[in-house]
């Protein structure tokens, strides 16, 4: 079996070298990549049923402090932590977190702290792709959200039947980026708008709007067949078949139950209480809702962490509206069994300097911040009650264990059964992978194996 | 045994099995042509045997990074690398020339050792007694006095046949010794139209409908075309079509031989939104449509495209288009910031606007050095990802020349001849360009670094500079080399640059280019009427590259004046322009257009923090400068995301969202609810005139008779006049004849 290889070919760009795996075969551990972490798995595993069905992201765009929220420091002084002096014991032992996060404190159980997260960027854009396609941006190739990854292999591709879109984004999308890349402009997320936790809250386009009626709009849709003469005049046009389809599509959706997903007076007060009565809660229990209506991925987006001016003073609002709603979408999948099957991660695009910077003009604030920091996943075939890597003791390095953007995506993945080598179609026969930094072209942790 | 699948699976995930005909080949395909001789030449002989067995394929070795520790090049683009895979390193067991059996490459072949790709040649065949016989001559590189492989030739040529009409085609090998070799059954086949003609992989093709389509053939990367035509037949003369310039000699011709007969020319209400549309983005208000209706002057049309191709709107709406092509972007992935993107949009607005020749325009670009505010084409070279030689190269070679350079980055383009050498010779003039940054926010100083070289990827040796399917140039390297292209590039003679972009605006207006897709420009891909090419080619040279010429001429000609109703008999066709092709509204143009019938604005607010942005109340989508800077509407609707100068990024496709949106956004409803026009609208007591009003400012025409009666009805039964009159406007802001141009 063995081959000889020439120097410069070791890697072939589906993901595998035989040097690597030569290496792996030798037991040699030091430095392994992505790539490696793959062949060790496929020799352990067959392919089993995957875990996870569904995926809740909840994006704090801007990039949420680390320190403040799952690594307290609060030994490193005050110029790092603040007012917040004192860090909080979980319900797992051993494990802390920030002071601001009492009820997330009694769910520890159920998610495990990354907090060795790194890659190479403090630009927004350039790390929200990072993090959100699970690439290193390298070449032209502009790579896909791995929700929209997702929307293909687990919708699109696996004959997903659901009323509702597979990828959807509440209330709206992370901006920054092309959500599709390379992809069909199909893949992009539905978004809801507007504001869950509104009375008014309807989602545009399947809820009528204020003032519509169910009759009014039948109304209107056979006034639209009296006066779309030209279309009759114009037959045999693809275009016009494909809008006339779509259309059936839309007044099934809009006429129809799959909209109820959508609907949160269906749900008691206690438990929209629970998850807060405020924009990010209703957001997480809505969240909840179309996992339950079978959607593959959701983004829940909340932003507003670019905290480089009066960090504190935001914190002080934002820690209790995300501690409510994420330790209340956390126990109400796990008490309804949801848990199991649904993945759900939190992080931004990075970290915030742990270093508070008191020197005008930012007065007490803290700077974008990606060398390290804290990511969460629960849920899904990840197991709870677990801490992966360490940070230095002021938060600002990777003590052990990093892990990339694209380990963190490839371990999803694999939850989900989508092969991370597996390729993506591309409109010009690129050849492009769901994870190309499997190549080994960039540093890797691994996969997060030692919780999966 | 599982551990060994697995282990089988690993290698390289080298799941190869099968060929892109999704079966194992063996030996030679029948009448596989034999070396005449008993010379055994690695290029003449061996890789052929590599591209019947499929082994260089995009999905097993020749993919881009090869396959299982294997790379070979696609379709033996690369001799050098092929040969140095199997036979150079002195280690390699691939090749033993000591016990040629026992070499890897027949093992693995034919699967005396196990190969994720399965058996692809048969022991004792012709091709494995070839692979064997070169083995035992030393397995070299080269022959003294080899011959090379020259050209291929194609009989037929040319066919006019009629439906179902069957012949085979032979393919000849020229090499450079004058002998000639037939290698029919060793050459790739393809269709450019399948629902004209079919060809199998013998080279059999089959007439399966009217029009025209080319075989392209290929062998070892020499390709070659067979056109075939086959007219329509119809029951007597095609009747006299109009002519009104080179435009319609062109098409008419091609028509007449094809036996295509043209729709008739269409409506003045019809070719009126039709043009504002398509020179200004915008629908013409209700007034200019009732004055272009009434107006009785038989050279309105012409007057009107005139008064168009010089408004304001005209800028604003191609200066759309361009910042598509140039990426003009704030954020990811061309991350030009906000400053830089407006200074670049400036000048790509006004260059239009002034009607620059677009020879100047192009130069200026690929010329500028300088900072990127004060000096703004020199973004040219910044609004891309990869920002390096090749990145330059593959972004010139797409947007100036239509060609698809990036494809020989990896692997070659499938069926064009051009390689990595070639993306290399193009890489070459663009060395010495470097960025460096200044005190400024983001500012950022294009300049030239004089010397520096291009090093080839693979050989890692300096590059002459080499512009695409030209000669090696001398070029004074201490000076700037992008000039020597510029000089190349924006010649008269040149053969890509004015055909490139007449083609785009053909198709940028008819949309379908002549050559589609416009930017997929190779000999492969011939265009549907090369007459009307070359006319359109030298209306622009000899006009000094004066791009408004070219739209002039298309916008007054017959063709583009044509019905969007088809007829019986050419109702089929979509690449002859017999009909007017109807396209649904880009993102752009719908949100403006929704905005003008309603009088309502949208709110375009940068994402970008600094520095902040909200554009004036009022702004149109058609004016914006920034692809970072959208709405949700617009991703919805298919606006691209500047990731790629590539055309096709631009999706103007139906979606269910869109449907969700027009039938019943929140959105689009308060729009409607709110809408000064509709509320002025309901003032007028008179429902005939408020219909009448109605139409022309979405349809730009009167309603008919019938619609008028329908309306008149509809608004008479209702409870709520106003609210009629709303339901109203919101159907006929979801008809085709609203969401489309036409």
């Amino acid at each position: 079996m063995l081959d000889f290889y020439d120097k410069h070919l070791t890697r072939d760009c589906s993901g595998i070298s035989r040097r690597a795996f030569m290496r792996i075969g030798a037991a040699s551990v030091a430095g392994l990549t992505l790539a490696d972490f793959f062949a060790l798995r496929a020799m352990g595993n067959t392919a089993d049923a995957p875990k996870a069905k569904s995926v809740i992201q909840l994006w704090m765009g801007g990039g949420p402090a680390h320190i403040d929220t799952f690594d307290p420091k609060p030994e490193a002084g005050e110029d790092y932590s603040g007012p917040y002096r004192k860090a909080l014991e979980t319900n797992v032992k051993g494990i802390r977190i920030g002071p601001l996060l009492p009820m997330l404190a009694k769910q520890a159980d159920k998610y495990a702290l990354i907090r060795s997260t790194t890659h190479f960027t403090n630009a927004h854009e350039t790390a929200t792709y990072m993090m959100q396609t699970g690439t290193e941006p390298d070449g032209e190739l502009v790579y896909p959200t791995y929700g929209a990854v997702v929307a293909l292999k687990k919708g699109r591709d696996a004959g997903y039947k659901g009323a509702l879109p597979p990828y959807i984004s509440v209330p709206n999308f992370i901006g920054r980026i092309s959500a599709n890349g390379f992809l069909d402009a199909d893949l992009k997320p539905f978004t809801t708008g507007g504001d869950p936790n509104s009375k008014d809250f309807r989602v545009g386009g399947v809820v009528p709007p204020k003032g519509m009626t169910v009759e009014r709009l039948e109304e209107r849709r056979s006034l639209l067949k009296t006066v779309d003469s030209f279309a009759r005049k114009l037959d045999e046009n693809q275009s016009f078949e494909a809008m006339d389809s779509h259309q059936q599509k839309a007044y099934g959706l809009i006429l129809g139950e799959a909209k109820k997903a959508f609907d949160l007076s269906q749900e008691p007060d206690a438990v929209r209480d629970r998850y807060g009565r405020n924009k990010f809660g209703q957001s997480c229990l809505l969240a909840r809702r179309l996992v339950e209506n079978g959607v593959p991925f959701i983004t829940v987006n909340y932003g507003g962490w670019d905290t480089h001016k009066m960090h504190f003073e935001k914190m002080d609002k934002m820690l209790p509206v995300l501690d409510r709603g994420f330790a209340a979408l956390l126990e109400d999948l796990s008490q309804r069994g949801l848990l199991d099957s649904t993945i759900v991660t939190w992080g931004g695009e990075f970290g915030r300097s742990p270093k508070v910077h008191r020197e005008p003009p930012w007065n007490g604030g803290r700077q974008h911040f990606c060398h390290c920091f804290s990511t969460v996943v629960a849920g899904g075939g990840f197991q709870g009650g677990q801490v992966v890597g360490e940070s230095d003791r002021r938060a600002e390095n990777v003590r052990n264990r990093p892990v990339y953007p694209w380990d963190l995506t490839a371990s999803i993945y694999e939850l989900l059964g989508i092969d991370p080598a597996g390729k993506l179609p591309h409109p010009h026969g690129c050849v492009a992978y769901v994870t190309p930094s499997a190549s080994g072209a960039v540093p890797s942790g691994g996969t997060l194996k030692e919780i999966m | 045994m599982r551990w060994f699948v697995t282990l089988l699976m690993l290698y390289g995930l080298a799941v190869v099995g099968v060929n892109s005909r999704g079966e194992a080949s063996g030996g030679p395909a029948a009448g596989a042509a034999q070396p005449s001789d008993d010379a055994v030449y690695f290029v003449r002989d061996v890789l052929p045997v590599f591209n019947r067995a499929g082994c260089n394929n995009a999905k097993c070795h020749g993919s881009g990074g090869g396959q299982g520790g294997m790379k070979l090049s696609l379709f033996g683009a690369r001799p050098d690398a092929d040969y140095a895979q199997l036979a150079k390193t002195a280690s390699s067991r691939r090749v033993d020339r000591v016990e040629p059996a026992k070499s890897l490459l027949l093992l693995k072949s034919t699967k005396k050792v196990p190969h994720k790709g399965g058996q692809r040649i048969k022991p004792g065949s012709a091709d494995y007694r070839t692979l064997v016989r070169w083995i035992e001559r030393g397995a070299r590189r080269t022959e003294p006095g080899e011959p090379t492989l020259v050209s291929i030739e194609v009989q037929p040529k040319q066919l006019n046949a009629a439906m179902k009409h069957s012949q085979p085609i032979t393919v000849t090998a020229v090499y450079s010794d004058k002998a000639r070799r037939v290698v029919t059954a060793d050459s790739r086949y393809l269709s450019t139209d399948g629902r004209v003609l079919t060809v199998d992989k013998a080279g059999r093709l089959t007439v399966t409908g009217y029009g025209e389509a080319h075989v392209v053939v290929n062998y070892m990367r020499q390709t070659a075309l067979v056109k075939v035509t086959v007219p329509q037949k119809v029951a007597g003369k095609l009747s006299e079509m109009p002519v009104a310039n080179g435009v319609d000699k062109a098409v008419n011709a091609q028509l007449k031989k094809l036996g295509i007969p043209a729709s008739g020319g269409c409506s003045d209400a019809e070719f009126l939104r039709r043009v504002y549309l398509d020179t200004t983005g915008l629908l013409p208000t209700a007034d200019q449509a009732r004055e272009f209706l009434a107006d009785k002057d038989p050279a309105k049309r012409r007057k009107l495209i005139d008064q168009l191709l010089d408004s304001p709107e005209f800028a604003d709406r191609w200066a759309l288009k361009w910042g598509d092509l140039l990426r003009i972007k704030s954020e990811y992935p061309s991350n030009l910031w906000p400053n830089a993107v407006q200074a670049y949009h400036h000048w790509v607005r006004d260059s239009i606007a002034t009607n620059k020749p677009y020879d100047r325009f192009v130069r200026e670009m690929l010329t500028s050095t300088g900072s990127n505010f004060r000096v703004p084409p020199a973004n040219f070279y910044r609004a891309l990802r990869k920002r390096d030689p090749q990145g330059f190269a593959e972004q010139t070679a797409l947007v100036f020349m239509g060609a698809r350079l990036s494809c020989a980055r990896c692997h070659g383009h499938p069926t064009e001849s051009w390689t990595l050498d070639d993306n290399a010779g193009m890489a070459a003039f663009f060395a010495n360009v470097k960025f460096k940054k200044t005190q400024e926010w983001k500012e950022e100083i294009v300049y030239l670094q004089p010397w520096a070289q291009y090093k080839h990827p693979l050989t890692k040796q300096a590059v002459e500079p080499k512009p695409l399917g030209g000669a090696p140039m001398r070029v004074d390297r201490a000076g700037d080399t992008r000039v020597a292209f510029a000089d190349w590039l924006t010649s008269k003679d040149n053969p890509w640059f004015a055909r490139n972009i007449s083609n785009r605006v053909w198709c940028w207006l008819m949309g379908r280019g002549i050559v589609h897709e416009p930017d997929d420009v190779r000999r492969t891909n011939p265009p549907s009427n090369p007459e009307l090419l070359a006319y359109l080619e030298k209306e622009l040279v000899d006009s000094d590259f004066d791009l408004k010429h070219v739209y002039r001429v298309i916008l007054n000609s017959n063709t583009y004046q044509r019905s969007p109703m088809a007829n019986a008999q050419n109702v089929w066709d979509d690449r002859q322009f017999s009909h007017y092709a109807v396209k649904r509204l880009p993102a752009e143009q719908m949100m403006d257009a929704i905005n003008q019938v309603t009088e309502t604005t949208d709110k375009f607010t940068s994402r970008v923090p600094e520095p902040y942005t909200v554009l004036p109340d009022g702004t149109r989508a058609n004016q914006l400068a920034d692809g970072s800077i959208g709405t949700s509407f617009l991703e919805m609707f298919g606006r691209p995301a500047r990731s790629s100068a590539y055309e096709s990024e631009r999706c103007n496709e139906p979606s269910m969202r869109q449907a969700l949106y027009m039938i019943n956004a929140e959105q689009l409803e308060g729009k409607i609810n709110r809408s000064p026009y509709l509320k002025r609208l309901s003032m007028n007591r008179d429902n005939t005139q408020v219909i009448n009003h109605l139409y022309l400012s979405t349809l730009s025409r009167y309603p008919t008779a019938e619609e008028m009666a329908k309306l008149l009805e509809y608004i008479k039964e209702a409870d709520d006049r106003k609210q009629a009159i709303k339901d109203i406007c919101w159907a006929v802001m979801n008809t085709k004849e609203f969401l489309f141009n036409h």
